[in-house]
């Protein structure tokens, strides 16, 4: 039975339980506790399960973090918060040259049952400092998965899954999807972490995606449907390891391949997703896949310039258009060679 | 202290002194390849401080822990394997000199950024304190390793919330080449623990029997749920950093003062009846 809940209540209900479940599991980050979580996240926690199971932390992400490793090399199943993505860049030592390098280096010794979860991406006017998105940063890491839930129903099934996985997972949340409501079932059965969802099916083109630009390629799918090109809209949900299997089946049905990322186009996530593709599908494609991405520049304080530098819905559509051969190819959102 | 622990820790200075010179040799021979960090000239330190704790305790180390895991009691010849990159080594190879890892001794990891012991003893200490067990982690670093920003965080969450840690520091006067007071403006690295609230010591690191002590002590402190303690032991690499350093940058008379104290020599004069 599915009803219909917020995205931050969903990764609170999955916490929940998963404390209540297994007493290895912790939460540590910064105001998590007696706070709540600055989104709500662990809003009530701190009540039922007591200060060692929710830990706040004073600000050292670099420590707090690797204090989360030494707890895994335990056995413990420590979910670490970091306030935000932007902050992890401090905490790369132990995510990168801990978390992700330790059961290798110890010839399989230790697991590394870690879960360390990021609010990012651009919100609304919280200038270059806090908008970063940065899974291109984590995703070149070989050791760490990464699930990128769209969905309340991701939320809880892939949080669930991330804190029962022996290897490290980075949950990359979407700051402006916390608040945004959609259908939970906690019943139903969950897909593999890494397997990716077709969300809209279609003829003319595949449009992969990830996180919050769902909505907003499902968005330009509606309106592309309404000029006749009919949009199949894929969600990646974990960017390592990628589920080429469901994206290549889609393309060479389609022939046309779109990504759409908030990330920065330069080395990012799209150029992944289309070179994997390209190696996949290469004579499937009709013609040469397309990125629709956020440009080349620290995201700027006003609105509207905020607004701009990152895809809107008209950008995918006009992309889509082009690829199609609907118009002809002028793409004014397209930097100059990096 | 009873003969047969001052026995057995002259044994382990002894075969670590000779691990380490072996090392050396296959490394010249080209057997051994990367980074090689030896430690002849600080044996009092691993071997004092690890005769005093019990089974149950974990041990973090350093890059330059060829001998803690050997004294820890991983056998010498899965060391020696892994520094040659074997797959019968202790990590199958993927290690090598600086990630020698033993989970059934508790050897939790070589660990080869400066500074990440802090985090990952503090870490342990806390899943430990968690579920109440009587058991004490050991964290080594050395003196360079006392300006990085985990330092600070580290010791003030052990120290905030009474985690079973004992802080060791191998104070050998050097990062690579550059002497403790070009490096750090308080120069006592003890010092830096009253920061914290955390009761610390200044100990002569070249006799084993002060190390084994202070050690002992320290972590009756910890069992006694008395929270994190840090001790500084003051050594000397009679080495250069690794192997690729002839240590050039150190006056040769301080040198020759430092092998005069030679660890090994002064513990057997105390250990052997004259």
């Amino acid at each position: 039975m599915s009803e219909n809940v917020y995205y931050w209540h969903a990764l609170n209900r999955a916490l929940d339980e998963e404390l209540a479940a297994d007493d290895r599991v912790f939460v540590l980050g910064e105001d998590v506790g007696l706070y709540g979580g600055s989104y709500r996240v662990t809003e009530g926690l701190y009540a039922k399960y007591g200060e060692w199971r929710l830990r706040d932390t004073p600000i050292s992400e670099g420590s707090f973090t690797g204090l989360g490793v030494g707890a895994a090399l335990l056995g413990m199943r420590p979910v670490v918060e970091i306030m935000t993505i932007n902050f992890a860049l401090l905490a790369l030592d132990a995510i990168i040259n801990m978390a992700a390098k330790i059961p290798f280096m110890s010839g399989g010794q230790f697991p590394m049952p870690l879960v360390v979860r990021m609010p990012g991406g651009v919100a609304r006017q919280l200038a270059a400092q806090h908008s970063q998105r940065l899974e291109q940063t984590l995703m070149n890491v070989p050791g760490l998965r990464i699930a990128v839930p769209a969905t309340p129903q991701d939320a809880w099934w892939q949080l669930r899954q991330a804190i029962r996985s022996d290897e490290p997972v980075i949950l990359l949340e979407h700051e402006l999807l916390y608040f945004s409501k959609g259908a939970l079932d906690t019943r139903a059965e969950a897909p593999p972490m890494h397997r990716a969802r077709v969300h809209r099916q279609g003829r003319d083109l595949t449009i992969i995606t990830y996180s919050r630009m769902l909505d907003l390629s499902l968005s330009a799918a509606r309106q592309l449907a309404q000029k006749g090109i009919e949009a199949e809209v894929i969600d990646l949900r974990s960017l390592r390891p990628v589920d080429w299997a469901t994206c290549k089946q889609s393309v060479d049905r389609t022939h046309r391949l779109l990504v759409v990322e908030e990330d920065s186009r330069f080395a990012g996530a799209g150029a992944e997703i289309v070179a994997g593709l390209s190696e996949r599908c290469f004579f499937e494609l009709d013609a040469p896949p397309d990125r629709v991405a956020a440009r080349e520049m620290p995201i700027p304080f006003n609105a509207t310039l905020e607004a701009a530098s990152i895809p809107r819905p008209s950008d995918i559509v006009r992309a889509a258009e082009n690829l199609c051969g609907i118009r002809s190819k002028q793409n004014p959102a397209k930097p100059a060679s990096t | 202290m009873n003969r047969e622990t001052m026995t057995a820790m002259l044994h382990d200075m002894l075969l670590a002194r000779a691990f380490e010179e072996r090392a050396a040799e296959e490394y010249s021979k080209g057997n051994i390849a990367g980074f090689l960090h030896l430690y002849p000239g600080e044996e009092a330190v691993a071997v004092g401080v690890l005769h005093a704790c019990g089974p149950a305790d974990y041990i973090v180390s350093t890059y330059r822990e060829h001998v803690h895991a050997l004294v820890r009691g991983i056998p010498a010849n899965l060391i020696m394997a892994e520094l040659f990159g074997k797959r019968d080594g202790c990590c199958h190879g993927m290690g090598g000199s600086m990630h020698l890892f033993d989970k059934s001794r508790r050897f939790m990891g070589g660990y080869a950024i400066v500074g990440e012991t802090y985090p990952v003893a503090t870490g342990i200490a806390y899943a430990i304190a968690m579920r109440e067990l009587p058991e004490a982690v050991i964290c080594f670093f050395g003196d360079g390793a006392v300006n990085q920003g985990t330092f600070h965080e580290s010791l003030n969450m052990a120290a905030l919330w009474h985690l079973p840690v004992l802080f060791v520091c191998e104070n050998n006067h050097y990062q690579i080449g550059t002497e403790i007071h070009r490096h750090s403006a308080v120069a006592e690295v003890h010092k830096r623990a009253c920061g914290y609230h955390i009761p610390a010591r200044k100990i002569d690191g070249m006799d084993v029997l002060s190390v084994h002590q202070a050690c002992s002590e320290a972590l009756e402190q910890i069992h006694a749920d008395n929270g994190p303690q840090f001790l500084e032991f003051e050594t000397y690499r009679f080495r250069g950093h690794s192997m690729a350093d002839p240590g050039s940058y150190r006056p040769r008379v301080e040198v020759q003062a430092f092998e005069k104290e030679d660890p090994i020599t002064l513990a057997i004069r105390e250990t052997l009846p004259v």
